[in-house]
């Protein structure tokens, strides 16, 4: 397909599942979050519950925000259109009612038009990163979208599968932990944080992107977007329009609390230390 | 969160006054919904970390206040045509609160700013005017202050001693202002001055003064007991001389922009009290789930729970007397008492919830660590300007005789 110099789409995926860090501190359950985020869990007075039927968490008037690192992807499809290399920026998410919300709240940040693919019910509980991405795939095919930009990983589940998988579905190349990008012709350059640094990537477009901590600050909405994101579009689609079937391959077996923090046992010398880790297997 | 999501839920009272139906109060439009969260966010993340340092170091925010004028927040009413957001009352309202609720200071400043100084100008000030002091003042850039209470008279605003004498095209302004806040910050002031004393308040009128000028000069900044942050020091004119097109308004009609602009006024202050009174709120039901005492969480006990009902009812009242005077202002009706009303209970909500918030706390309530005493000690002042709790009970009784008039 001939692609021009000039980048005319960018989609912005927006997970927006709720916050649900077990209302233990988000060190130990989200190791790669800072301390923006962690504010941000803490303070939605929020204790996580397991639901008595142990499928999954209570989400039943929790208050549901976009996923922090969709936030940072949206911010970056805008800072694009700022800087006039792309033309047009969708926000587009998978959910019940509830998620329009959110969609209007990228369309505050500066996103064009939004996509509201309903799942409910059922559905909704059992929706994970292989039916999301066959969704999104679907999506960009029909906009003819040239670049995706998603969080790398939603704070609820913590899949970090949904951009891998939606590149792989269009056999686009991958530019995932983005930390920096930059749109140099028709190629993009994306500066990716792994474990052992930072690599540089060039990747050609069409392409997925997922978006790190430190790519950007996202920014508050100014009030004359918010009244302007009123006027804006949202289309509702379904997954059976786009030919998804969301049927989940997963069999959820049992969603249980993490244990309880168990005392520590507090030993006199080292020798009783090695000998008690004997005992317990881990030497 | 849950909390506050039930909080909203208010009772609907069935009265319909104009475009905007009191039933409305039940759920707040959506546009409104998402600019209070937008605000909240901002405040919990930006203001609220840095509350108790800019109230240690007695430091203007200039950063955070650039940040709101970006975000449309410092001039809330002004149509996008002159650099503003081009919301309505009950918008500045919901920002006044959630930022107060952040840090107190802030929410004075974005108040004097939006309702003491751009609000006369945006009413009575012509065209030239509007474009050349309202426009640079939306953005966070400059801020601008009000200047009508005197040393000697606060409440007796009709006894202004400044003086305003005209020679040739000049006005000579001379007198001093005091109390007045965001003056060590403010790039321009409306001031209220006599130009015929013997016409007693409807001799005075009011003018536009930039800052700094020639013959104004600040006095020193004063020491206060809360709301440190933003400064108050008295402004002194000595031979201070402006061009006769800064006049705001007709001759004489200075008494009446002031009453008008302070009944607005009481609003921001009273959305500014509520956001205090939440913030104490908030701290005392969070320590009330997690201090235990006599073997469970003192949320448990049954003193505990009758203030955390006190409070919570305190505000939740406070907060429906705003948002209908703000309704009623919108509609351009009159609304006059009820801002009085809606000022006088949320400042006593504000100070009765922040009394009790450190009752809850006990000893910690009373130290620096937690932040009830700072809530504490801003909330003393919204009793007392922009109206003093007295001034509301007379503007309110003279309207209840008004209506039974014989």
């Amino acid at each position: 397909m001939h692609r021009s110099s000039e980048v005319k789409h960018v989609a912005s995926y927006l997970n927006t599942r709720g916050c649900e860090c077990f209302g233990q501190p988000c060190e130990s359950h989200c190791p790669v979050l800072t301390d923006r985020t962690i504010h941000v869990q803490l303070k939605t007075f929020i204790k996580i519950r397991v639901k008595p039927d142990r499928t999954g968490v209570v989400t039943d008037g929790v208050k549901h925000s976009m996923n922090p690192f969709c936030e940072i992807a949206v911010e970056e499809a805008i800072k694009l259109k700022e800087k006039k290399l792309v033309k047009e920026v969708v926000a587009v998410s998978c959910g019940p009612q509830q998620v329009q919300e959110t969609i209007r709240t990228a369309l505050a940040m500066g996103a064009d038009r939004g996509i509201h693919v309903e799942v409910s019910g059922k559905d909704y509980e059992t929706l994970g990163p292989l039916q999301v991405s066959k969704i999104f795939a679907a999506l960009a095919k029909k906009e003819q979208a040239d670049l995706i930009i998603l969080g790398k990983q939603a704070i609820d589940d913590d899949c970090n599968q949904t951009g891998q998988i939606t590149a792989a579905l269009l056999d686009w190349p991958q530019g995932t932990f983005a930390s920096e990008m930059t749109l140099e012709a028709d190629k993009l350059k994306v500066v990716r944080e792994v474990d052992g640094g930072l690599e540089t990537i060039k990747i050609n477009l069409p392409a997925v992107v997922t978006a790190d901590l430190r790519l950007n600050t996202p920014r508050y909405a100014t009030l004359p977007n918010i009244m302007k994101a009123k006027k804006k579009k949202i289309a509702n689609v379904k997954p059976a329009d786009l030919g998804v079937d969301v049927c989940s391959r997963l069999e959820v077996l049992k969603v249980d609390e993490p244990p309880q923090r168990q005392a520590g046992v507090k030993v006199e010398t080292v020798d009783d230390l090695v000998g008690k880790l004997k005992e317990a297997g881990r030497v | 969160m849950a909390a506050l999501f039930k909080a909203r839920r208010a009772l609907g009272m069935a009265v319909g006054h104009g475009v905007r139906c009191l039933s409305q109060l039940a759920e707040l439009p959506e546009l409104h919904q998402m600019m209070r969260q937008t605000c909240r966010d901002y405040a919990q993340k930006e203001l609220a970390p840095i509350a108790a340092q800019l109230d240690k170091d007695h430091k203007f925010p200039a950063k955070q206040v650039k940040e709101l004028g970006a975000m449309g927040v410092m001039a809330v009413e002004v149509p996008e045509s002159l650099g503003g957001a081009g919301m309505d009352y009950l918008a500045y309202c919901l920002a006044v609160e959630e930022l107060s609720r952040g840090c107190a200071s802030t929410g004075v400043i974005v108040s004097v700013n939006n309702s003491l100084y751009l609000g006369p100008i945006l009413k009575f000030g012509t065209e030239e005017q509007k474009k050349q002091w309202i426009t640079p003042f939306t953005t966070g850039e400059r801020v601008g202050c009000f200047a009508l209470s005197e040393p000697g008279n606060g409440s007796d605003a009709g006894a202004a001693s400044t003086l305003a004498q005209q020679e040739g095209d000049e006005w000579v302004l001379s007198g001093t202002k005091a109390w007045i806040t965001n003056c060590w910050d403010a790039s321009a002031t409306v001031v209220f001055a006599t130009t015929d004393k013997s016409l007693k308040h409807k001799g005075i009128s009011a003018f536009l003064v930039p800052m700094p000028h020639p013959g104004l000069s600040l006095g020193k900044k004063e020491d206060k007991l809360g709301i440190r942050a933003s400064s108050t020091a008295n402004i002194i004119l000595e031979d201070c001389r402006i061009p006769l097109g800064n006049m705001l308004g007709e001759r004489g009609m200075g008494f009446k922009i002031a009453m008008q602009t302070l009944d607005s006024g009481r609003l921001g202050i009273a959305a500014q009290a509520l956001g205090i009174a939440q913030a104490a709120l908030d701290c005392s039901a969070d320590y009330a789930h997690k201090r235990t005492a006599f073997g469970a969480p003192i949320g448990k006990l049954q003193a505990i729970q009758f203030k955390l009902a006190d409070m919570a009812l305190a505000i939740e009242s406070a907060r429906l007397l705003t948002w209908r005077a703000a309704m009623l202002r919108d509609a351009k009706k009159p609304f006059t008492k009820e801002a009085a009303m809606a000022k006088l209970a949320a400042s006593e909500a504000a100070t009765f919830v922040s009394h009790q918030a450190i009752q809850v706390l006990g000893g910690m309530g009373y130290v620096t660590d937690m932040p009830a005493e700072r809530h504490y000690r801003d909330a003393r002042i919204t009793e007392i300007y922009e109206g003093t709790s007295e001034i509301q009970r007379l503007v309110i009784a003279n309207n209840i005789l008004k209506e039974y008039q014989q």
